[in-house]
């Protein structure tokens, strides 16, 4: 039997009353890249959260690379081990780095922390990262102010790259850089994942992106999972009406946007009466939940 | 010859002031017909969100313009600002990227979609009755309790519905949209989309669409200009642009943009976006540009007529961008 | 005649490029050089020693040996005030550090925990709060004897809660940013994580909220000798110097009080001229 490199159970995660993730599981081959599609309220960023642990799931199980992640980390080993699994990157890059650390410093926290090296192994250590992303000396110097969304993102990704990590977690990790820009990065971390084998969990609610990045695909709607499989399969015969409607939705010529409305309304009418059953399954086989 | 909707004719914007002092627009030229829906797409630092600001005769602080900007043949850069409180109340309307920003969230939506006609001298009554046709226009369930609630009480989607509503309340003749589907949820933005346009279609208002979004902007536009550092570098119909795209920029958008329809992955242009202020002498994408040649960087290009197109590129007759 | 005015715009420069060109801001700074200068050098600066009493000089208003005047125990007005400065400054400095550093204790660790912890750390603030700051000054005093440790200690305790709710909410605001997330991501325990990333970026608007707060701790302090409860004469003391000058008001001699009023009320608004350039410049950056 292979060992996945993430795998998760009937995860669920409720905030008072409402329930953002209800029974969610999936998996994630090593070096595979599966995607996590929605919109918002869907619980597709509550699950990324609880698998990075940001959030402490109300039961559930998630497993990776063999070992059991679902509970908080106690203690600062089993923190580390983590934080060496698993790692992410965040939406915004204007947000998401330390506006007084430098791009050097940034990208040698992670490496002080998680691996014994001497000083001069260190620099090397970091500006091979930074060489990969595409970033040399000036940046390395440099405070993230000074640098575009484009360089701050690479910055990002070198970071989460520094703890050798088996899943890389992108939560809409190039829906804030122009177009031009998102590419660049795309092409980066598939680069990246043909030469170190991390596996990708992307989250996104772009579903011409996840045509172009991932191998399989799993549709949230409501906290459950309604649709799931090969990302080809499912894009090109999706089963749910949800997905088809997300489907839809993408802009393009000869595009329908007032059929997609009357779609919407008679979709949430449905499934108003008759909520979606969680669905029990890996990513890589075909699966479907009737409304 | 008729007077055009919109005619902006060789606007330049620069900020004048002390260390700031930068150009940010250089010689913008686009122009909407009546009932035409017309795109300007960019990316950040374009100056596609100034130049559709211009219209409303919104200018960033401590900038000085010159050239047009015409809404019906009267120039909106010269106007006085009662005609121009006037013409902002009846005559064109903007629609803006975050609705939660833009509303008040202290007042009520009805008041918030009738303050414009009390303004201009409508009875309370009236207005309110107004109010609640257009709410029910922009497919706002129970609209007249919908009147009396907060914004706070409205998702994302519904909230800019409302500011449709309000934009839509002095009966515009042109609607300027600067960017208003960016911050919904993408099956949100296509119910948006499809109340826009088909209430453009109804009242045959002009629409000036600002998107980051080709796809988008093509779907929705039967005209798109393409801004880059400043400056308009192609105007095309919408089918011309995608089938014959001719300004290298716009081919590399079109290639950078991932397609549902396209096995083709999507193509980064290297470098980055720049703005007016940044960029360098010549042509602004020269530098990221895979067909430039030692001339780009000499001469700006100025726009050039080719089969119907509007190109800004010294080698647009040679190349084929496909 | 042209190098005085050339002298000054040098001595100022520095604090000009400091306060960013503002000129009010500037004055502020120079206020604040001016009176840190004299505390520290107040031996060699002051004309007279300040306990030495010239009693043919009573009372006697400005005159070219005495330029303040003298007060009512013929002590030179001019010489008391350069070495008030020493604990009209001393006194507030000790209270702002203490305080800043138990407010943002405090306030950091309620926002950073949340649950129960922020609850009593919360509850606690508002006790404090809701209890009178020259109240608890009294009753330290009842306890340690008069004298500048009482006051001072309380307006630490007193001042801490108005940093801890400040610290509180910016760091409320600062923990939900991915940039600390990702640090939690990358394994970084919350004690490193507070104390290397997340205090840092909120520390300049708490610095703002202290300089604001010296002032009225100067003034606070200043209150408590008036009264009696702080400094004690002879010892020269702003505070004390008013209470002492108030009855030669009196007899038409203004400046022994009034002297030392005024150096309060200045010194007050050069800290919150400051203060606030700090917190514009901080809201500025953020932008």
């Amino acid at each position: 039997m292979t060992e996945y490199a993430l795998e998760v159970e009937h995860l669920r995660k409720t905030f008072g009353e409402h329930v953002a993730v209800d029974g969610v599981s999936f998996a994630l081959r090593p070096g595979g890249s599966l995607a996590v599609v929605g919109e918002s309220g869907s619980g597709k960023t509550t699950t990324a959260r609880m698998l990075v642990g940001l959030e402490r799931p109300d039961s559930g199980r998630i497993r990776v690379a063999g070992r059991d992640r679902s509970n908080a980390a106690r203690g600062r080993a089993t923190r580390l081990a983590r934080a060496r699994e698993i790692q992410m990157v965040f939406q915004d890059p204007y947000l998401s780095l330390d506006p007084r650390v430098t791009v050097a410093a940034c990208v040698e926290e992670p490496l002080r922390l998680h691996f014994a090296m001497t000083p001069a192994e260190r620099r090397a250590r970091r500006d091979e990262l930074l060489a990969r992303v595409g970033l040399g000396e000036r940046e390395a110097d440099a405070l993230p102010r000074r640098l575009s969304g484009g360089q701050r993102q690479r910055v990002a990704i070198a970071r989460a790259l520094a703890t050798e990590p088996k899943v890389l977690i992108l939560d809409e990790a190039t829906a804030a850089l122009d177009v031009s820009i998102q590419a660049q990065i795309l092409d980066l971390l598939a680069e990246i994942r043909r030469d170190t084998g991390v596996g990708y969990l992307f989250v996104t609610h772009n579903l011409a992106l996840v045509r172009h990045v991932a191998d399989d695909i799993l549709v949230l709607y409501q906290g459950r999972v309604v649709e799931s499989g090969p990302t080809r399969d499912v894009l090109t015969a999706p089963e749910h009406p949800y997905t088809r409607l997300l489907l839809h939705s993408v802009p393009r010529p000869g595009w329908d946007p007032a059929g997609i409305a009357a779609d919407r309304r008679a979709l949430a009418t449905a499934l108003r009466k008759t909520p979606p059953a969680p669905a029990p399954d890996r990513a890589s086989e075909r699966r479907s939940v009737t409304p | 010859m008729t007077t055009r909707l919109l005619e902006i004719e060789n606007l330049t914007v620069r900020l004048a002031a002390g260390k700031a002092a930068r150009p940010i627009l250089d010689g913008v030229s686009l122009h909407v017909e009546r009932g035409e829906a017309v795109g300007l797409v960019g990316e950040s630092g374009s100056g596609k969100s100034v130049t559709c600001r211009s219209v409303l005769g919104l200018l960033p602080e401590g900038s000085r313009a010159s050239g047009g900007v015409r809404v019906d043949g009267e120039d909106i850069l010269t106007m006085s600002s009662t005609r121009l409180r006037d013409l902002r109340r009846r005559g064109v309307s903007m629609i803006f990227q975050d609705p939660r920003a833009s509303i008040n969230p202290m007042r009520r939506i009805g008041d918030f979609v009738a303050e414009g006609m009390r303004a201009g001298g409508v009875p309370q009554k009236d207005a309110l009755k107004r109010a609640e046709e257009l709410l029910e226009s922009v497919g706002i369930r129970e609209p007249r309790a919908a009147l009396r609630r907060y914004p706070h009480e409205f998702s994302g989607g519904m909230l800019q519905r409302v500011m449709i509503a309000g934009a839509l309340a002095g009966g515009p003749r042109l609607l300027l949209a600067d960017e208003p589907t960016t911050a919904l949820d993408v099956t949100t933005q296509a119910e948006v989309v499809s109340i826009l346009t088909g209430l453009r279609a109804e009242r045959d208002m002009g629409m000036l669409f600002v998107t980051h979004d080709l796809e988008l902007a093509a779907a929705i536009c039967d005209r798109i200009y393409v801004m880059y550092a400043g400056r308009i570098v192609e105007a095309q119909s919408t089918e011309g642009l995608f089938s014959r795209p001719r300004h290298p920029y716009t081919s590399g958008l079109l290639a950078a943009t991932p397609r549902l329809e396209s096995d083709q992955p999507p193509h980064g242009v290297p470098g980055r976006p720049v703005s007016l202020a940044e960029a360098p002498s010549g042509c602004a994408f020269a530098a990221r540009c895979a067909h430039a040649r030692p001339g780009c960087t000499e001469h700006e290009p100025g726009p050039r007529e080719i089969d119907g197109a509007q190109v800004a590129c010294l080698r647009a007759e040679e190349l084929i961008h496909d | 005649m042209t190098a005085v005015p050339l002298q000054r715009r040098r001595l100022l420069a520095p604090l000009a490029r400091i306060a960013g060109g503002d000129k009010l801001v500037t004055a502020a700074l120079a206020v604040l050089a001016v009176l840190i200068v004299a505390a520290v050098f107040a031996p060699w600066i002051a004309p007279h020693d300040p306990d030495a009493v010239d009693l043919s000089a009573t009372l006697s208003g400005s005159t070219p040996e005495h330029l303040l005047g003298a007060d009512q125990s013929g002590r030179d007005v001019l010489s008391r005030l350069i070495f008030g400065a020493r604990t009209g400054l001393l006194g507030p400095l000790v209270v702002v550090i203490v305080s800043t550093l138990l407010g943002m204790l405090i306030g950091v660790a309620a926002a950073w925990h949340g649950g129960v912890v922020d609850s009593v750390l919360s509850r606690a603030m508002e006790l404090i709060f809701s209890f009178p700051a020259l109240l608890l000054a009294i009753i330290l005093v009842a306890v340690f004897g008069v004298g500048l440790t009482a006051p001072v200690i309380a307006m630490s305790v007193a001042y801490a809660p108005y940093v801890g709710r400040l610290a509180r909410s910016v760091a409320l605001q600062e923990k939900a940013r991915p940039y600390i997330q990702a640090y939690k991501v990358q394994g970084w325990s919350g004690w490193v994580i507070c104390v290397k990333h997340l205090l840092p970026n909120i520390a300049p608007l708490i610095l703002a909220q202290s300089a604001i707060n010296f002032g009225y701790a100067l003034m606070d302090l200043a209150a408590l000798s008036f009264l009696g409860f702080g400094v004690q004469p002879p010892t020269a003391d702003w505070g004390a110097m008013i209470n002492e000058g108030s009855p030669s008001l009196l007899q038409g001699a203004m400046l022994p009080a009034l002297a030392p009023g005024v150096a309060i009320v200045i010194t007050v608004v050069a800290f919150s001229i400051v203060g606030e350039s700090i917190a514009d410049r901080v809201a500025r950056r953020e932008q």
